[in-house]
């Protein structure tokens, strides 16, 4: 019993880190219509840039983090009005491969630049404390924290897309990109101000991975394919759908892992693989009005 | 129409059809004679292109004609050199049996594949292609009948089963490499000369437009995902076999089987019969070049794909079609009026 209640806690928890991966993911694909095949890879470039700051400062990563998020932010901006607008347009093939060509680049730059040394962020005490539960079992800060912040994370960008003036031009310019530019919005600026905001997803995901677990240059695709599966599993077009999703994949990681180590990411790929065969259109996915 | 009004006629040649013609008779011819003319290091290379000119062929089928990018083709590559393993070592199947039985493995499986990854949304379905690719490793590296995670090596039956001498072996296999290659480029040569390649360059001109023709897409996309499957298939068997050795990070690298590929259609030219013949032999050229330098060869590689899509996306032979005009395969289906000079 206590076995189940754990895989349905740790699958939870791990669940907000999954949405904060998937939360920036599938903002860019809302708004532009772009698959960032390099989107994990920028969440490991945002752990090393976090690994970098402390190594200068050193100052605990998690006071570090709102650094990184505007640094993510500036180089989001900067990426998608030098590369990717010159991309966008009916053809889907030349952002997808410029993408791609990216996430080549961002691997092997990372692993020229800092080897390919397994690297871990020290968080301090927070990383083992522990919160104790009824039941003899207990549940680490860390990952309640990450839940906590995977909650806020959505929780503020549900308030932006329907709430802000901004979030009314992303979700236009989501629903029909010529109209948008006929009422006066700057379309190259909005797509830059929309790559900002989930490479500002993607510092906060970066900053707590890296602190959760070991990351190398290598591991950033594993992660798109988890943010991905959170993605589908969820179901399109809604952001708590997001965190639904990424609580089923992290559940049955989890069950996965109970079972047999190796099983870990098989099991997540095989549930994927499920919801895709029987409800392909996601567990939660938003209704249309 | 009478006599007097001009009309249209569709004209099928170009003007490079007979010295392109010339130039192929001798690449072949060349290649044909290659054991006599290189040696075992030679060979080797030769097959290595050949295998990579397949598979970029084929990722140009998929992704240029038929606007299917696929990131996952390194399942297909990897389980064909498992089925070529499976087949021969445990079935005791000759090495070159197993070679069009590990195509055919392929394309049983990637008609399920293909349905189940067609239900994500276009966008998707390139991620959604790595991940079954992922499904595979991590499930071949459980199989521990099949060597798990460490994999497995070729029994030496299997290669003393081909030829007893070493140097006839690496004959044979160059020969099955370029069967494959060559077939691959003549059924993509031919298809595009015949109605069902009308309706794929339709396809790539146009999807909206293609349907509203009447073309089934969605029965296009399917034969040709698995037309490509069974090609990986072929070309993983023949690559592991001439290996000797397989293992799940090997059979499945997307590094190997899918960046690479990507790469020399990207640079050489999506959309063409010419463009991945180019980009193989550019691949090469910069292997041979930067072979030392590792992570800056990737650096680099990333960095020209990236550049070419943003300055040239028809790739580096488009940029020469379009400037000289020049098509070597006559795949061109253009409309002239009836008696002027084209």
């Amino acid at each position: 019993m206590t076995a189940i209640l754990d895989v349905l806690i740790q699958g939870t928890l791990t669940g907000g880190l999954y949405a904060l991966f998937a939360a920036g993911l599938s903002l860019i694909f809302g708004v532009m219509r772009l698959v960032n095949i390099a989107h994990g890879d920028f969440i490991v470039l945002a752990a090393y840039l976090a690994l970098a700051l402390v190594a200068v400062t050193g100052i605990n990563p998690l006071l570090l983090a709102p650094l990184v998020v505007l640094a993510m932010a500036a180089i989001g901006y900067g990426v998608q009005r030098t590369l990717f607008n010159k991309t966008l347009g009916a053809d889907p093939l030349p952002p997808l491969l410029v993408s791609f060509g990216l996430s080549v680049i961002l691997q092997n730059g990372l692993l020229a630049l800092a080897s390919g040394d397994s690297r871990r962020l020290q968080a301090g005490a927070i990383e083992t404390a522990a919160l104790s539960l009824p039941g003899d079992m207990s549940v680490g800060w860390l990952p309640v924290l990450t839940f906590g912040v995977a909650v806020a994370v959505i929780a503020a960008l549900q308030w932006l897309f329907y709430h802000a003036p901004i979030g009314r031009v992303f979700r236009a310019a989501s629903d029909d990109q010529d109209t948008v530019r006929l009422l006066g919005a700057n379309n190259r600026h909005v797509y830059g101000l929309a790559m900002a905001l989930a490479m500002a997803v993607v510092g906060i995901a970066g900053v707590l991975l890296a602190i959760r677990t070991n990351f190398d240059p290598a591991v950033g695709p594993g992660r798109l394919i988890f943010a991905f599966e959170t993605v589908i599993i969820g179901g399109l077009g809604s952001l708590w759908g997001t965190l639904a999703g990424g609580v089923v994949l992290g559940i049955a990681q989890a069950a996965g892992a109970r079972i047999d180590p190796g099983w870990q990411a098989l099991a997540g790929h095989l549930v994927f693989l499920l919801v895709l065969l029987f409800r392909p259109q996601g567990l939660f996915p938003a209704s249309r009005a | 129409m009478n006599a007097t009004t001009p009309g249209w006629q569709l004209e099928r040649q170009g003007r490079a059809d007979r010295p392109a013609l010339a130039l192929g008779g001798l690449v072949i011819a060349t290649l044909l004679a290659l054991p006599w003319l290189g040696d075992d290091a030679v060979l080797d290379l030769a097959v290595e292109f050949l295998c990579y000119l397949t598979l970029a062929q084929l990722w140009n089928l998929l992704a240029g004609y038929t606007g299917l990018v696929s990131i996952g083709q390194q399942a297909w590559v990897g389980l064909g050199g498992y089925a070529l393993f499976v087949a021969t070592s445990m079935a005791g199947l000759p090495a070159l049996v197993a070679v069009p039985l590990a195509g055919l493995a392929t394309a049983a499986l990637a008609v399920p594949a293909a349905l189940l990854l067609f239900r994500l949304r276009p966008a998707y379905f390139p991620i959604g292609a790595w991940v079954l690719a992922e499904v595979f490793r991590l499930s071949f590296a459980q199989l521990s009948s099949l060597g798990g995670g460490s994999g497995m090596s070729l029994p030496i039956e299997v290669a003393t089963g081909i030829s007893e001498d070493a140097v006839t072996r690496s004959m044979v296999i160059y020969y099955a490499a370029f069967a494959v290659a060559a077939g691959a480029v003549a059924t993509l040569y031919l298809l595009l000369r015949s109605r069902a390649g009308l309706a794929l360059t339709a396809i790539r001109d146009s999807e909206p437009a293609a349907e509203a023709v009447g073309i089934d897409i969605r029965a296009v996309k399917l034969r040709t995902y698995v037309v490509a499957a069974a090609g990986a298939g072929m070309v993983g068997a023949l690559i592991f076999l001439a290996r000797l050795r397989i293992s799940p990070d090997a059979a499945f690298s997307v590094t190997d089987w899918t960046a690479f590929v990507i790469f020399i259609v990207v640079i050489g030219g999506v959309g063409t019969l010419e463009g991945p013949i180019v980009g193989t032999l550019l691949f090469f050229i910069l292997r041979g070049l930067l072979a030392d330098f590792g992570t800056i060869y990737l650096l680099v590689l990333g960095a020209a794909a990236v550049g070419v899509m943003l300055l040239a996306p028809a790739g580096l032979w488009g940029l020469v079609a379009q400037r000289f005009d020049l098509h070597l395969f006559p795949v061109r289906r253009r409309l002239v009026r009836r008696g002027s000079i084209s």
